[in-house]
Order: C-alpha cells, then structure tokens, then sequence
C-alpha cells in the first residue's frame, strides 16, 4: 500500500479550506511585505538613476576594488572551514569521546557571538597593543587593519557552516557503510573519497554554498578589523556603507545588488538540492 | 601472589574500527583553539588590566545601561514576533500544498543569505519617510526608521529563519496518529492543536525563539543603517562596543564586549542544554 | 449500536484500496477483519471512523446516517495500532482527554472526571501508573491505557487497528482474552483489524477475510475453518499443502506422483488443498496415493512435530508442511533427508475453472 498517497486524503486538523487559505494567503501576504518588497527594492534602488550609471557605479576603480577583495577573501575562507568542517564532522560524527557534546557547542560560538564582539577579539590579540600583535609588529608583520585581519574574522565568522551542515547528515546515516568498506581493506583516504564523500556530497557543496554567502557578506566582524581603507582594505559590503553614507544611494545599491545576486543563487542553489532530494526519495 | 595477579581485570583493549580519530579530532581541536579560544585571551587581558572599578564604570555607564535595555528589548520583541510568523511559516510550509509553495520555502532562507548590510540600507530605505512603506506609514502617523522600532524591524529581518527551520521539522515528523486521536476523543481542530500539537512543537519553538533572540542580540549590519543611533534612545550594545573603538578606547570597548559575550555563551549553553534534555524526553529515556 | 456499511468504495489514486462492498454488523458483535497488508482491512476501519472518507456508499451506526459525519461527531473509540497516546501528557491526562474536550454544556466537573478516569484505570489494573509518562510505560501498559482512553467517553463502537501487533506473543494472548472479557462485560460492538489468523479466529463472534479490497469471505470462526469459499481464504486461513493435478483414468497426475480421485468426484484438472494435519505418513506408496517426498527439516512446534517436505520427481510451488503428534512421530523415527510417502485422509478440491471448492474425503 502507498502510505504516501494515503497521507493525501488523510484528515488532517486545519484542512478545513478556510482556515487554510486564511493561513496561507496571512502568510504570503506577510512574506511579501517583509521579504519579497525588500528584495525588490534592492534592484529597483540599483537601477533608480538607470542602467548605464548602474554600470557605470560597478566599474568604479574602488567598487572593482572591493568586489576583488571579497573574492579572495572569499577564495582563502572557503577551503580552510572546508577542511576544518569535514575534520570535525567526522570526529564527532564517527567517536565517541569525552567532551565531544562540549566541542560541538564550542563549535557554535560564531553563531552565537555579535560579530563586532569577534572583530574585536582580533583586534585585542593580533593589534599593536595585543600581545602576539605587538611581537608582529616588532617583527614588522600588520595583520589588522589589512587584508590577513579581515580573513581571520570572516574564517571566524562562519567556521561552523560545513559541520553544521555535515553532522546531522553523518550522524543519521550512521557508521555501518564506513564500517563494512573498513573490513573489506579499504584505507583511510579511499574509506572517505569512497564510501563517506558520495553520502555527503550535497551537503558539503550547500555548506560550502552558505560558506561562501557569509564571508563574501561579513560586515561587523569585518568593519572591525579592516579599518576602512577605500581601494585598500575595503569589502563590498563595507563599500556599500560608505557610498550609502556619502548619499551616493544607487550607487550602494548597485553594489547591494551583486551581494543580493550572490544571495538569490545561493537559495536557488538549496532549492535545486531540496527538489533533487525529494525526487530521489519519490523514486525509491 | 601468582593467584592475585592473575586475577587483575583483563582491560579490554578497545580498539577503534574506523581511521583517523587522531587526524580529525586534533585538527578540529588545534583550529578551535586557534580560531575560537585564543582570541579570547587578548579579551580577557584587556578587561583585567583595566581594574575592577574602571570595568564597572565602563559598563555601568548610564548611555551604555540604555543601549543594553534597547537591545534587550528590541531582540526580545523581534523573536516573539518570530516566534509566530516562524510557526506560521512551517505550519504553511508543511501542512498545505499551494501555488508557490516551493518559492516560500526557499525564500524563508533569504535574511541567512542576504548580507546584513544589504539589508540594513534596503529597510532603512524602505522605511525611511520617502520610501515606500515610510510613506504609507507616516501618513498613518507611525515612524519606524531612526526609532526603536527599526531596530526591532531589523532583528526580526534577519532571524526569521531560526523559528521556520527549528520548528518545520518536528512538525514534519509528528505522527498524524497522534492527531486522529484527538479527533476520535471528539476534540475540535483548534483543541487538539492547542492541547495535542502545539505542546509537541513547543520546545522546538522555544529552542527556535532563544536562537533568534541571541542572533537578534548581536545584529549590528542590519541594525545601524535604520536604527538611527540615538544616544540613550536608540543605540544597541554592539554599536557602543564600535563606537568605543573608534574613540581608540580598547578597555571601554573590551569591557562592553565582555558582558555582551559572556551574555551570549550563557545563552548559547543553555540553548544546547534545554535542547538535549527535550530530545531526550522526546526518546523516552530517562 | 449496529453498523450497516453498504457499497463502500475507495481509491488512492491509481489505487483501488476498496472495491464497493457491504457489510452488516450486529449490535455488540465482535468483528476481526482479517487480511494481508494491502487487502485494504485497515482503510475499511478508517473509513468505519471517519478518519478517512468512502468515494462511494454510505455507513449507518443504528438508525444513524453517519456518511458524512466528521469523526470527532461519530463518538467511537478507536485504538491505534501504536496506541498514539500523546507523548506530554501523564496516563491519568490521556485517558482524561476525551471528557476534557467536550463542550461546556456536557462536560463532567473537574471532581467527576478524576473520579471517572481513576475507575477506568482501575479497570484496565494500571492505577498505579496514572501520573507516569507514556514513555515509561511499557507496550502492553500502553495498549491498556489506549484502551481505557477509547472508552473513557463510553463509545457504543469501538475500533482497533491492529491492537496487538507490536506486543510480544505472551502479552498479546493475556490481552487478547481480557479484550474480549472486557467486550463481553460491556456489550459495545467492536470491530478490529488484524492479519493473525488465530487472532481473528480466537477473539471474534465473525471473521471478515478481506484480500485486495474484497471481502473474500464472512462467517463464524468454525464456519470459516470448515468450509473457506476461496482459494484465497484457505491458503490464508493456514498451512494448506497444494497438490497440482491432471486427471486422467480416475487419477491426478503430477509427473511421476499420482493420487486417487474419491468416489462420486467428477474427472477434472484443477488443485487439491489438504491441511497440513489431514495426512497420513508412510513407507511406502499406498493403494490411493503416490506420493513421495524428501525430508528437509523436522522442527516440533508445541504439541506436535511439524515435517518440511520437498518433492521427488513432482512439482509444487511451495514446500509441504506436515504436522504429527509427538507419539506418531515417535514411532517412526524420520530423519532428515529420508523419503516419505504422505497419503491425504480429507481435502478441498478446486477445479481449474471454478472458484468454489469441492470438499473431498477418502
């Protein structure tokens, strides 16, 4: 019998048509003015003094600054919590050992702290009055108020995205396929490129995904330890704040705009790995 | 004394069938330490040189108290408000088919994705008094950009997805058993919600809530482009930590850190504790 | 309360989980609907309490047009097959739940609801677990409690979704029994799912055999073990042993094995279903049967010795099952990888082209 059909026509509390599409047209009317206007907005705002000054904005010398600065911060974020997220998953996905509860909640510390509160950490530790900034700076070495400061924070900021994607996953697939390869004489690295890497892939790819969304879009954290520098040490988002501040509006918007595409693909790319899934589970 | 040792406990020796606990747990503790725990130190330095009476000067400060009542409250407002619209969401997004659905539900994700800054300069645009809701609004009479009330708006704007995604998968797994239970007991729809559903969803709701609470805390992009940072009226806790900064006052601002972290790690353990405890409640063991 | 199903029909989708069917039951009669999954028993219940609705057909409890009543109006009891006891509420809550809910009008006091749950938890001997939590309670416990929650509004109908598929085989017959005491006692009419045959035949007053959303067949346990009207009852209703046959010059033929027609039995091919205690074991062949088979197992179950058989040098689809008594086993001695000779004493003849069996005797 296919419970699945069965559940269509199951009496359920709350099908009455009424209080459906009361709940439903609430709800999408909410989501419309809280969401959906807003997204509008960005584009509408970009284009507000039309298309060639929306270019014209993008193709400025410190906007194509800041856009390149994001990508290699971007590009040195992704790999290093990549590592770092996968290396924990296992860990606590695949042993158990004391502590391992405790590592998982250390590992939710990003989400819960403020991140001017993670700028400024950095900024005590690795700034000139910091006590591994001031050995630095004898040695010459700046980290804050440059480039290498706005990668730590932002490979601080959204360190937990790939195991938090990975280790419910893991946890509920279990151990016994990793197992089974193991008595059959599968190593190490063949076990996870194998047996571990196909199970995991998407959500390792959707971590990444979201990786890539927050530290191309890190404004507290970042504004902390960058400093401000227009065409040096300026992000996009930080970028958007000083056009908007200096009442260039469109052009913030045509900034906001790149940021606001990145985010439109990351959600297309979830809802792509969402319908795949499902589709999956229907043909099984 | 041959008997004696023969009869030590023979220890198992438990041997680990899968590799590399030793690569994957030292790199994760070595990263957390680095990452995570060390930066802390520079925190902690700051806050104890400064003294005992300073620290509680800086942090006792009558502009600064103001900013931690804003915030508190602002946050607070914003996750109950998520609290419903969140169960609204999953409650729609779970139990109805319609047009569009599948757009909502990717949709919810947007204030994760969107960069607060993004978002903070679109509210504060939307909701200023020539933008397109500032407009409607003040012809109402109400203002929201540059009050609390925009910090409020900006909170819940960037935590709306923690209600949604906590609460929409216990509510995909509840028995419907359950449910037709109520209905043969002769309860009507809005009984066995309230008596039979909703305290099944409750501690998911609750866990939902504190998330978008301590987010909704430490929002600083979204919030300062629409808050219109008023001392004393609408000044978060973040943005006097900045503000400090930008004075070069690294003990005021260390110091105002300290109380928002310590704030945010109690929350934090108590959100993964409350959460343990139901799951296992939820399992029945004991 | 009596219940009339007539012309009920249901489809899910491309599904048809039940083709129109009609069923009268009588008041205070036990039912067991008995069927594989997939046979559409537990749709038909569903649709008995109006947790699903019929395409076609209507119901009637007593005078009672109840087609298109919500469930929560039809007043039953139903038990779920994982009892659903709600998981945040104490015992005394649950089994509270249905008198909590009635409007305000006919609901009892506070005093005479505490005093009407601590009397049904007296009667289903769980008293002492009203402040438990169902996570602690074990499965027969919560079997009890699902009951004393089903009654607790004192339905005239009471529904049960397989009741005690989840329980262990001890449990499950001390519950069996006291289910149907308790029916007795009260006099409501039930009507409960199960796909254990000695389940179905123990507990109720008639059986309804349902396969593919058909019934197949309803009568009194006895009734039905002495006369399945299809081959599908017997095959379900147990442990039948299919003999395939040719007839030809007065015999079955099935390659090299053969059995004697029985007097007065008109010359057809068709199928012979002989229960596995209807059978006679031997050496050698006999004057009426030929039938030799291979022992591939002995394992002796409760009061006798049940034999797995494979044929030598004829066909059957499935491997045959003879049971004998201890003493008659005894006896023989047979051991595995002996070959046997099995001659039936009675059986059911199925002719090719007919639905309807032929008892036989020889």
């Amino acid at each position: 019998m296919s419970s699945k059909k069965q559940a269509s026509s199951q009496l359920r509390v709350g099908d009455n048509p009424l209080v459906k599409w009361l709940l439903v047209g609430l709800t999408l009317f909410l989501t419309a003015i809280l969401l959906v206007v807003p997204l509008i907005a960005i584009f509408q705002q970009a284009f507000v003094e039309g298309a060639a000054h929306y270019f014209n904005s993008l193709l400025e010398a410190d906007t194509l600054h800041a856009i390149g600065l994001t990508l290699l911060v971007a590009a040195l974020t992704v790999p290093v919590n990549l590592v770092f997220g996968v290396m924990l998953a296992w860990s606590v996905t695949r042993f158990e050992f004391p502590g391992r509860k405790l590592l998982m909640t250390l590992m939710d510390i990003p989400f819960a702290v403020s991140p001017v509160v993670a700028g400024l950490l950095y900024l005590l530790l690795y700034g000139n009055n910091g006590w591994i900034g001031a050995w630095l700076y004898e040695q010459d070495i700046q980290l804050m108020f440059a480039w290498p400061g706005i990668v730590m924070v932002t490979v601080f900021v959204t360190c937990p995205f790939v195991a938090r994607e990975l280790i419910p996953l893991m946890q509920q697939q279990g151990r016994e396929d990793e197992e089974a390869a193991v008595i059959l004489g599968a190593s190490g690295w063949q076990l996870f490129r194998r047996v571990t890497l196909p199970n995991i892939k998407w959500a390792l790819i959707y971590g990444v995904i979201l990786t890539n969304a927050r530290a191309v879009g890190e404004f507290g954290a970042v504004s902390v330890v960058s400093g401000n520098i227009r065409g040096e040490t300026n992000t996009l988002p930080l970028h958007v704040q000083l056009q908007y501040e200096d009442y260039q509006a469109a052009a913030a918007f045509a900034s906001a705009s790149l940021l606001a595409f990145i985010a439109l693909l990351t959600l297309l790319f979830k809802a792509f790995i969402e319908w795949r899934q499902e589709r999956q589970e229907a043909t099984l | 004394m041959a008997t004696h040792l023969s009869a030590a406990p023979i220890r198992p020796r438990h041997k680990r069938v899968l590799p590399g606990l030793s690569l994957s747990l030292g790199t994760s503790l070595l990263f957390i330490s680095l990452i995570l725990l060390l930066p802390m130190t520079g925190l902690i330095m700051q806050s104890v040189d400064m003294g005992w009476a300073r620290y509680w000067e800086v942090i006792s400060d009558e502009r600064v108290v103001a900013s931690y009542k804003v915030t508190l409250w602002a946050a607070l407002i914003a996750s109950v408000f998520n609290g419903f619209f969140g169960l609204l969401l999953a409650w729609v997004l779970v139990r109805y088919d319609f047009w569009g659905r599948r757009i909502l539900d990717a949709l919810v994700d947007l204030p994760f994705a969107l960069p607060t800054a993004v978002a903070g300069i679109t509210l504060a645009t939307l909701y200023a008094q020539n933008g397109w809701y500032g407009d409607i609004l003040s012809s109402l009479g109400l203002k929201i950009a540059y009050t609390p009330w925009g910090i409020v708006l900006a909170m819940a704007f960037t935590s709306i997805p923690f209600v949604v995604r906590t609460v929409q998968p216990v509510l995909e797994e509840l028995s419907p058993e359950e449910e037709e239970a109520g209905m043969t007991l002769g309860a009507s729809d809005w009984s066995v919600f309230r008596r039979v559903i909703f305290p099944a969803l409750w501690p998911a709701l609750m866990t939902g809530i504190a998330l978008s609470f301590t987010r909704s805390l430490g929002e600083f992009g979204a919030v300062i482009f629409i808050a219109g940072n008023m001392p004393y009226v609408s000044e978060i806790t973040s943005l006097m930590i900045f503000v400090s900064l930008q004075e070069f006052d690294f003990p005021a601002a260390s110091a105002i850190a300290s109380v928002v972290l310590m704030a945010s790690l109690i929350l934090l353990f108590a959100i993964n504790i409350w959460q343990a405890r139901y799951l296992r409640r939820l399992h029945g063991r004991n | 309360m009596s219940i009339l199903i007539e012309h009920i029909s249901k489809t899910f989708g491309q599904f048809q989980a039940l083709s129109p069917l009609s069923l009268d039951i009588q008041e205070g009669e036990m039912i067991g609907l008995l069927g594989p999954s997939g046979s559409g028993k537990t749709t038909l219940l569903r649709i008995i309490a109006g947790l699903e609705g019929a395409d076609t057909g209507r119901i009637q409890f007593g005078d009672r047009d109840v087609t298109n009543l919500h469930v929560r109006d039809r007043r039953v009891g139903f038990v779920f097959q994982n009892y659903a006891l709600f998981r945040h509420m104490t015992v005394a809550d649950n089994v509270a739940f249905g008198l909590d809910v009635l409007p305000r009008k006919e609901r009892p006091s506070p005093s005479e609801i505490k005093k009407r749950v601590m009397h049904l938890l007296d009667m289903v001997q769980l008293a002492h677990l009203a402040n438990r939590f169902p996570s602690q309670l074990s499965g027969g416990q919560k079997q009890r409690i699902a009951l004393a929650r089903a009654l607790a509004t004192q339905p005239e109908v009471l529904l049960l979704d397989e009741p005690f598929g989840a329980l262990d085989a001890k449990v499950r017959k001390e519950l069996r029994r006291w289910l149907r005491g308790l029916h007795e006692e009260l006099g409501f009419t039930s009507v409960f799912v199960t796909h254990d045959q000695e389940e179905a035949l123990e507990l109720s007053d008639r059986v309804v055999v349902m396969s593919n959303g058909y019934i197949e067949q309803v009568d009194k346990p006895g009734d039905l073990y002495a006369s399945p009207n299809s081959r599908f009852v017997f095959d379900f209703l147990g442990n039948a042993n299919v003999f395939e046959g040719k007839a030809d010059q007065g015999k079955w033929l099935n390659q090299q094995a053969s059995l004697q027609l029985p007097k007065g039995i008109e010359q057809q091919d068709g199928q012979l279903y002989v229960r596995s205690h209807e059978f006679f074991v031997s050496d050698a062949p006999t004057e009426q049967a030929n039938l030799p088979l291979k022992v591939v197992a002995i394992n002796p179950i409760g009061a006798e010795v049940r034999l797995e058989l494979s044929p030598i040098g004829w066909q059957s689809k499935d491997i045959w099952e003879i049971d004998l008594p201890h003493k008659a086993f005894d006896q023989h001695g047979y051991e595995k990888g002996q070959t046997v000779f099995v001659t039936p004493k009675a059986g059911y003849f199925f002719a090719d082209d007919l639905a309807q069996p032929t008892p036989l005797h020889w």
